[in-house]
């Protein structure tokens, strides 16, 4: 049966910082990515709209836009939230982290590697939000249990992988921000039997 | 090797349809049926918008012939007079903002003069429901070998059963896309699509151009599962007649609760049995009848029904066998293409069957299906000789061994006996493939594919099959690499653009790496090719190009007209075992354990197979246990992700996959074809596991709470 969202996910509830009316335009400055943004959009306009459309960045997928899929997950000061929900007037003053934020200037982040090395991307379409679903996680706990996996991740349909390759690459690249072996064992690359 | 779009997908660089907006773009939205059935009284444009800001088609806008071409030419584009779907198409609106195009389709009326409409595929359609032929009939197919009469005289116990399978949603995740524009007089449609060619030649019929003015180019498509097989060529001819009236890029893109109310889903089956055993418990006679929804116009349906009716008997030796299938119409959205295409819903009433006979006559399920498992050199309901070296009854004890079946079922006996209130139970599931199309339907495509030199010196594969997830283009370019001699970083494919690309057929039927990989393979190219490169590198100054056609393997077979002979090239087999528990507070199902043997071949790339068979296994599991459309006047009314409930990581048991490698000498490398297969076998393998775990005995999916509330009150 279906988890409910983690909580914090279904959107970002900040108050706004200055009172708007309904249907107007506003003018924002957004962090994205660590740099700003400003956008000047509907106040009813959610983040992904806005990250897609004003910002250019199309790295965040959307697969319902009703906060039940988990494709448009991005992170907002760390934290997942789904960006279909989520308004872009209660987020100045926030950091929000698309995929597009993932590499650093030291190169890919783990979990890409793990991502590519495994198979866990088939058509890659959930693959953003399943990776900032993860890297919310690892950056929280860096030794989760597969429940806790599961758990994290929970709020991210695929209908590609069946999911158990994602999980794999999840470890993996857990195991490797720990410092630990960074090799797939033969169970992660083929599946145990 | 990686794959080889890997890396772009973790980056948010790949991109899907929706991310390529292009200047003046403007949104497409399409005017739907409310009634399933009937005569389009008026199209009403209401006052709240100013509509001489829109553009809006219909039916006149078309310039060719106003149809979706595909088998037969039924499916109207856009329905003019007469709508035999709700949810069908009659006009098409444009704008540069998408909430005023959703505000304008608020604003438009379709007023329709109802005739009756026909549900129920199983019922004898009345004289006014009749629409197609003589009686709904879309197509029928027997297959005949034997005397099944005779047998089932001569049969020590016959065994009846009837079976059915509900609809499901294929739940791409990337929803349904294309947009379209006008350049230099071509007509340019790019999107989410599995059949590039399909698109082209549906343009060509419809919008009266020749194919030099209409190029059709796939996006990255983000998942498919044969929801992208005819669906596309809709939407794309769709977006072309907007760009064309509007003189602007247009682009549609369906969201979720349009896609599932108005796309294709699998085909919903009833299938019933009569089976002849003798006193060895050996299969004498097959009697099986197979009736398939296949919604309101032909599409595919004779084609899933083909592939449904020759996989109905199993992979199972028997002497007489009579198989009598049909596809109905019915006033719902046209059924179509899914991942198994047809094959799962009869193996799923086969394998249910075979463990109610062995019940019947007091044989294991595992037993039973061990004496009647085809042994090289015995035949299928064609009349199809195997004799490929497969030994399916080892494949079988193999899965038992691994799933430990024996050991379960005693650990089940004890837990069941005595706990309050949960269940166990394991079932296994024996089945069969078949790869590539069905008979003559290889050769008739006669498959193309080129290889060309870059001048960088690089080499580009161009072939019409795209990548859905699956790995078409890490599998080619490893063939290639092999071929050749070459790494990965020497190999090009190219987007499949009709503009460029040969005709290799469609994505579809787990055909591409075996057929059209096969000519990446191909010895002919591959050597002209080799050769060329070391002259490349000698003398760069003439194109190089190497091309490959499909040949059949040679001694196949096929007789369309009587149904018998070699309908496969070749097939995969496998035995699947699923251990669930049931929950008797809850009325819950869950799979607990899943083992999954099979015979794919050779495989050519051991993280891209496991990947599709568990990702298949998954998709499975949904169908079966919680995947349910719910109809009311031909419409889903649980068209969204919180009430069509697809698998989540919560339900994904831990899943065993194991390759028995048999190479298949036609196949590149000993390939066979694998996408399907996992589809199969995992909804029979559950509700049998579940049938031992409640003592019950289910004769349909998906196994709901509710339907598992039943069978707990009544049995059945
Ligand atoms: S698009 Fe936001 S949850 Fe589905
Ligand atoms: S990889 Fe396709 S939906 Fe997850």
């Amino acid at each position: 049966m279906r988890h409910l969202y983690p909580v914090g996910r279904l959107g970002f509830m900040a108050p706004p910082s200055k009172a708007i009316e309904a249907g107007a335009s506003v003018s924002l400055e957004l962090r994205v990515n660590g740099e700003p943004h400003a956008v000047s959009v509907p106040v009813h306009k959610t983040l992904l709209e806005v990250l897609r459309e004003d910002i250019g960045l199309t790295g965040t997928k959307h697969g319902c836009e009703l906060g039940e899929c988990g494709t448009c997950t991005v992170l907002v000061d760390g934290q997942p939230v789904l960006s279909c929900l989520a308004l872009p007037a209660t987020l100045e003053g926030h950091d929000v982290t698309t995929v597009e934020g993932l590499e650093s200037a030291d190169g890919l982040h783990p979990l890409q590697q793990t991502f590519v090395e495994l198979g866990a991307a088939q058509c890659g379409y959930c693959t953003p939000g399943f990776v900032l679903a993860a890297k919310a996680l690892l950056d929280d706990n860096p030794q989760p249990s597969r429940a806790d996996i599961e758990t994290a991740l929970g709020g991210n349909l695929c209908r590609c992988t069946g999911y158990l390759k994602i999980y794999e690459a999840v470890e993996l690249a857990a195991a490797r921000m720990r410092g630990e072996p960074g090799e797939p064992t033969r169970e992660m690359l083929y599946g145990a039997g | 090797m990686d794959r080889i779009e890997g890396l772009a997908k973790l980056t948010g660089a790949e991109r899907y349809v929706d991310d390529l907006p292009l200047d003046g773009m403007l949104w497409g939205m399409t005017v739907r049926s409310p009634a399933p059935r009937g005569r389009v009284t008026g199209v009403h444009f209401g006052s709240g918008v100013d509509w001489s800001e829109f553009v809006v088609v219909d039916h006149h806008d078309i310039p060719g012939d106003n149809t979706v071409l595909l088998i037969e030419t039924d499916q109207p584009l856009l329905a003019g007079e007469y709508v035999r779907h709700a949810e069908e198409p009659i006009a098409l609106v444009a704008h540069r903002s998408r909430e005023m195009v959703r505000r304008a389709i608020r604003e438009i009326e379709v007023t329709i003069d109802p005739d009756p409409p026909i549900f129920d595929f199983t019922a004898e359609p009345t004289q006014d429901q009749i629409q197609h032929g003589s009686d709904n009939a879309l197509k029928r197919i027997d297959i005949t070998k034997g005397d099944v009469d005779a047998a089932l005289v001569r049969a020590a116990r016959v065994v009846e059963g009837e079976y059915r399978t509900g609809s499901q949603e294929h739940v791409y995740l990337e929803n349904q896309g294309m947009i379209a524009w006008e350049e230099d007089g071509v007509l340019v449609i790019k999107g989410s699509l599995q059949c590039p060619f399909y698109v082209l030649k549906a343009a060509v019929r419809a919008l009266g151009r020749d194919s030099d003015h209409v190029r059709i180019v796939q996006t990255p498509t983000g998942g498919g599962f044969g929801g992208k097989e005819e669906y596309p060529s809709m939407i794309a001819l769709h977006a072309a007649l907007l760009a064309l009236k509007a003189e602007q890029p247009v682009r549609i893109i369906y969201d979720r609760g349009e896609d599932m109310r108005a796309t294709t889903k699998r085909h919903p089956s009833l299938v019933r049995h009569r089976t002849g055993v003798d006193g060895d418990g050996r299969l004498v006679a097959q009697d099986i009848d197979v009736a398939l929804d296949g919604g309101a116009y032909v599409t595919l349906s004779p084609v899933v029904l083909s592939r449904g009716v020759i996989h109905a008997a199993g992979p199972y030796a028997c002497d007489n066998v009579r198989i009598r299938g049909r596809a109905m119409l019915t006033n719902s959205p046209p059924h179509g293409a899914f991942r198994g295409f047809g094959a799962p819903q009869t193996h799923f009433a086969n394998e249910r069957h075979m463990d109610v006979i062995a019940a019947t006559i007091g044989i294991d399920p595992d037993e039973f299906r061990r004496r009647n498992l085809i042994v090289d050199g015995q035949t299928t309901a064609t009349g199809q000789r195997i004799t490929d070296g497969t030994d399916r009854v080892a494949l079988l004890d193999h899965a038992l061994e691994l799933s430990s079946y024996h050991e379960r079922q005693d650990k089940h006996r004890s837990l069941n006996a005595s706990h309050p209130y949960l269940r166990r139970g394991i079932g296994l599931a024996a089945f069969h493939h078949g790869a590539g199309f069905t008979g003559s339907g290889e050769v008739m495509l006669a498959s193309e594919l080129h290889l060309a030199g870059l001048p960088d010196g690089r080499i580009e594969v161009l072939s019409a099959n795209i990548e859905m997830g699956q790995g078409t283009l890490t599998v080619f370019t490893k063939l290639v690499c092999d071929r050749l001699g070459l790494r990965p970083e020497h190999v090009v494919i190219a987007d499949a653009d009709t503009g460029r690309v040969p005709d290799s057929g469609p994505t579809v039927a787990s055909r591409t790496t075996m057929v059209v990989g096969r000519l990446v393979d191909d010895s002919d190219t591959g050597d002209r090719v080799t050769q060329a490169i070391i002259d490349w590198h000698v003398e760069r100054d003439e194109p190089l190009v190497g091309h490959a056609k499909y040949e059949p393997p040679p001694g196949i077979e096929w007789d369309e007209t009587t149904y018998t002979g070699d309908a496969y090239a070749t097939y995969g087999w496998a035995t699947y075992v699923a251990e669930v528990e049931v929950d008797l507070r809850t009325y819950t199902a869950r799979v607990t354990d899943f083992v999954a043997v099979q015979d794919v071949g050779t495989v050519l790339h051991e993280t891209l197979a496991r990947g599709q068979i568990q990702g298949g296994v998954v998709q499975a599991i949904g169908w079966a246990l919680t995947e349910e459309c719910a109809w009311s006047n031909g419409v889903m009314q649980n068209n969204q992700l919180t009430n069509y409930i697809i698998p989540t990581s919560d339900d994904v048991p831990p899943i065993r996959v194991s390759f028995v490698e048999n190479p298949f000498a036609h196949g590149p490398h000993g390939a066979k074809g694998l996408g399907e297969l996992p589809m199969d076998g995992p909804a029979p393998a559950i509700a049998n596991a579940v049938a031992r775990a409640i003592d019950a005995d289910p004769r349909a999916i998906p196994l709901t709470p509710e339907h598992l509330m039943d069978l707990l009150s009544n049995g059945r």
